[in-house]
């Protein structure tokens, strides 16, 4: 109907963007709120809520599209993920609840602040590791029979699955530090800094560690990336990865202001890119692929039309919404 | 089988809980993002101060109410899939597209002009910030065109093909999914609902500071804007929904047997029952209060149409009767409280009494949460009354829910009612702590919320500069720079 493209590619490269999207927008904006106890109460806390607080919402609204988007074009694998990872979705959802709402309560109950303020750092940690250890469990594999999850409710928990919820919670204090590091000054950005650099040290070795036991984890894993000729069509991933993780230190050892954030995005994109690598062509691997799951095409171009049309406009307005807060985040701020 | 059955039923609960608690604050938010637009629009187009403060006043309620409304809405995006697997699966090619038109076209809407409405207003001067504010209230009315359309769906399910494995499929046209049989009047019904809660909430607060201080010209003017839209909207209401009532009558008539409370059937006129306790086991209405005749009146505009009752109707195809008459009672008694409150504000406006007659007062207080009882019970009228399916005649809610162990499904539900509690009560008082303060010129915005302590030297500003505010300047007065201490900051 649409010729040679391929409507399920497509729409597994819409949902990875969305997935992308969301980690980056909303990651710095979890990363903030992990970071949050090491900024002073006072004048300090409320720079770094103030610089998401006009766009953290918007931010979020990715993981919608991300989970709409997936019971949309791939509803098979939207209904075998989530009973298959249950808990670590309802606490990824009651840890958005407890950030989400800590953003406008804070500052109605000056007498109770600490508790929110708490709340806000608890609610980002719990959604930052249970999104992590959702991938992990993903990556090691669910068992699947008759279009359903045929596990039990605690097989996502492993050592494995650890390691991919304490990557991502490093990887978003990574990101929510340099954002910091670009929307501050003074004294709160040289503390920013400091945790960026930490962070940084703490992402690459558990990045590396991931992508280690990925290979160790399946043998179909190891040979997509370690067999000839795909090692050396690979290799570029590893190599531009560790070049970026440089360039990310050597950006913050130089005081740089924005170019250590967006370093973490590329860090992030590469991260995507290694992912997209060992899963392809698996929604959840290695029981469906992306065609198993898809939906049927007159769904898929129903929604591409909708996408066509919106997704250009939702770009410019968030990119507006951004400029209209740009700079550096005031000390009155915007509450 | 009995675990099966266990797990089931507290998916249930658990669905209902969560969506019950999220339909709360989208059916205010909807409401009150339009009131803030038309407050805004008035404040550029008159110039008068009195609406930018009480657009300022409603705008620190709506924050909250709208924030709630997203973390709560983020857990039903994917509740589909953790507790209705097979559902999801199923229906995934059908509605999923609907839901995903939601976030594109509206979600993204309300949260990217959320922060610039919210913030923005110095930054980007009235006209942007009143874009902003418009399409704040477009996204939120946007997002119930998808929505109650999906419900729609479930309800009268149109337009679709079943594949081998069972999977609802698009059929040749998205038009006969959209615009599926219930849902023009489920929109209109549903968003009417949405503005009279939101008026009434609004009737409320004024009230409430009337009978503290009737001069209060804040006080008076979002009292009068809200008796304006009870006066006008309830009796709207009343008709939109008498013609929901005649298109379930059409294409659920079994719902409509349980709301009327009508075990058997009628050959010449049903009666209608306005009071009576539903006997499951007896089959039959106990107790039961009755007007002649009147219930086929209002179904057939005939007083002697005969009607089926649910003697027609296997056991095991019938909702819990119980719950679906009483709901429908209760929304209905509100429906007519609110008609009677509008009515009683014209003769009030009439004899020029709306600011001082204090038993109209303590009324409209006492009806502040009125519209979230009826929006609550007609949602559980139409949900418990399409019973046992979740996609009505097609898929039954047994046969619909993910694979989990019961524990693991008590465990998230216990979760989702001390969190939901804990949090959602304190952000309702923080709202109510809000309204209970009077809305007052140089009413701060959300950006200043607290009383730091730079800002108690706040004096009240006289009456005079009420009525003062330039619409030609872009920000009616600088924090700084405002002469009366105004707690800008």
């Amino acid at each position: 109907m649409i010729g040679a493209v391929d409507l399920t590619v497509v729409w597994a490269f819409i949902i990875a963007f969305a997935v992308f999207a969301y980690v980056v927008m909303d990651g710095f904006d979890l990363g903030i709120g992990i970071l949050f106890p090491t900024f002073e109460p006072g004048p300090e806390r409320d720079r770094a809520m103030n610089s998401i607080a006009p766009v953290w919402d918007g931010n979020e609204t990715w993981l919608v599209l991300g989970g709409g988007g997936l019971l949309a074009a791939f509803p098979l694998a939207y209904a075998v993920i989530l009973p298959a990872t249950y808990p670590l979705i309802i606490a990824m959802l009651l840890g958005l609840v407890f950030r989400g709402v800590a953003f406008e309560f804070r500052w109605r109950d000056p007498r109770h602040r600490q508790f929110w303020d708490a709340a806000f750092t608890g609610g980002s940690l719990t959604a930052a590791l249970a999104q992590g250890m959702t991938l992990g469990a993903l990556l090691q594999g669910v068992a699947v029979e008759n279009r359903a999850y045929a596990g039990s409710w605690f097989d996502w928990l492993t050592p494995y699955t650890l390691l991919t919820g304490l990557g991502t919670v490093a990887g978003y204090a990574l990101l929510g530090a340099t954002w910091l590091v670009w929307k501050l000054d003074g004294p709160e950005q040289a503390h920013a800094r400091k945790l960026a650099k930490r962070a940084a040290w703490t992402t690459f070795v558990l990045m590396a560690g991931v992508s280690l036991y990925n290979v160790l984890l399946d043998p179909e894993y190891a040979a997509r990336w370690l067999s000839a000729p795909a090692i050396y069509l690979l290799a570029p991933v590893p190599i531009v990865t560790g070049a970026i993780a440089l360039a990310l230190l050597h950006a913050l050892a130089k005081g740089r202001d924005a170019a250590p954030f967006w370093l973490g995005v590329a860090l992030f994109f590469m991260g995507m890119a290694g992912l997209g690598v060992t899963i392809w062509p698996y929604v959840v691997p290695t029981a469906i692929t992306i065609w198993d799951a898809a939906a049927p095409e007159r769904s898929q171009i129903f929604m591409l039309v909708g996408v066509a049309l919106t997704l250009p406009l939702i770009l410019a307005y968030t990119a507006w919404s951004y400029w209209v807060f740009r700079g550096k985040t005031g000390h009155d701020g915007y509450h | 089988m009995l675990a099966d059955f266990d797990a089931i039923l507290l998916a249930r609960i658990q669905f209902a809980f969560t969506v019950s608690f999220h339909f709360i604050f989208p059916a205010f938010s909807i409401g009150l993002a339009s009131y803030l637009m038309v407050l805004e629009g008035l404040w550029l187009r008159t110039g008068r101060a009195l609406y930018l403060d009480l657009f300022r006043y409603w705008i620190k309620i709506f924050a909250i109410t709208f924030a709630m409304g997203v973390v709560s809405g983020i857990v039903m995006s994917y509740q589909f899939g953790t507790n209705w697997a097979v559902f999801s699966d199923r229906a995934g090619p059908v509605i999923g597209p609907l839901m995903a038109y939601e976030v594109l076209t509206a979600f993204f809407l309300e949260a990217g002009f959320l922060g610039v409405m919210l913030f923005g207003l110095k930054k980007v001067g009235r006209k942007l910030h009143f874009l902003a504010t418009v399409m704040v209230a477009l996204g939120t009315f946007v997002s119930a065109f998808w929505i109650l359309s999906v419900n729609s769906w479930m309800q009268t399910p149109t337009g679709y093909e079943l594949s081998a494995s069972g999977q609802f499929l698009p059929g040749e046209s998205w038009w006969a999914i959209v615009f599926n049989p219930s849902f023009p009047y489920r929109l209109v019904h549903t968003v009417i609902a949405a503005y009279l809660t939101t008026a009434f909430v609004v009737g409320a607060a004024g009230a409430w500071h009337l009978l503290r201080d009737r001069t209060n010209l804040h006080a008076r003017k979002m009292f009068s804007m809200a008796m304006w839209m009870a006066a006008i909207v309830a009796p709207i209401q009343i008709v939109a929904g008498d013609l929901h009532g005649l298109n379930t009558l059409e294409h659920q008539p079994v719902k409509v047997m349980a709301m009327e409370g009508h075990y058997r059937s009628y050959p010449d006129g049903a009666p209608l029952y306005l009071f009576g306790i539903p006997n499951e086991a007896a089959q039959r209405l106990d107790h039961a209060v009755a007007i002649p005749k009147l219930s086929s009146l209002i179904l057939k505009h005939d007083p002697d149409a005969p009607l089926a009752g649910l003697d027609t109707v296997p056991d095991d195809l019938q909702p819990p009767v119980n719950i679906v008459f009483w709901s429908f009672r209760i929304m209905v008694a509100m429906g007519m409280a609110m008609l009677a409150i509008g009515l009683w504000s014209l003769l009030a406006r009439w004899r020029g009494r709306l600011y001082d007659w204090r038993t109209l007062h303590r009324a409209a207080l006492l009806m502040g949460p009125s519209g979230f009882v009826a929006v609550l019970a007609g949602w559980i009228t139409t949900e418990v009354g399409r019973q046992p399916w979740v996609i009505h005649g097609l898929l039954r809610t047994s046969d619909a829910a993910s694979p989990l162990d019961a524990p693991a499904v008590a465990a998230s539900l216990i979760a989702f009612v001390v969190v939901y509690f804990a949090v959602f009560g304190a952000g309702v008082w923080y709202i109510l702590h809000l309204m209970h303060k009077p809305p007052q010129a140089g009413e701060p915005g959300v950006e200043a919320s607290e009383p730091g302590p730079i800002r108690t030297a706040g004096i009240t500003p006289g009456p005079a500069q009420a009525s003062t505010a330039e619409p030609g300047q872009d920000w009616p007065e600088p924090p700084e720079a405002a002469p009366n201490g105004d707690p800008g900051k």
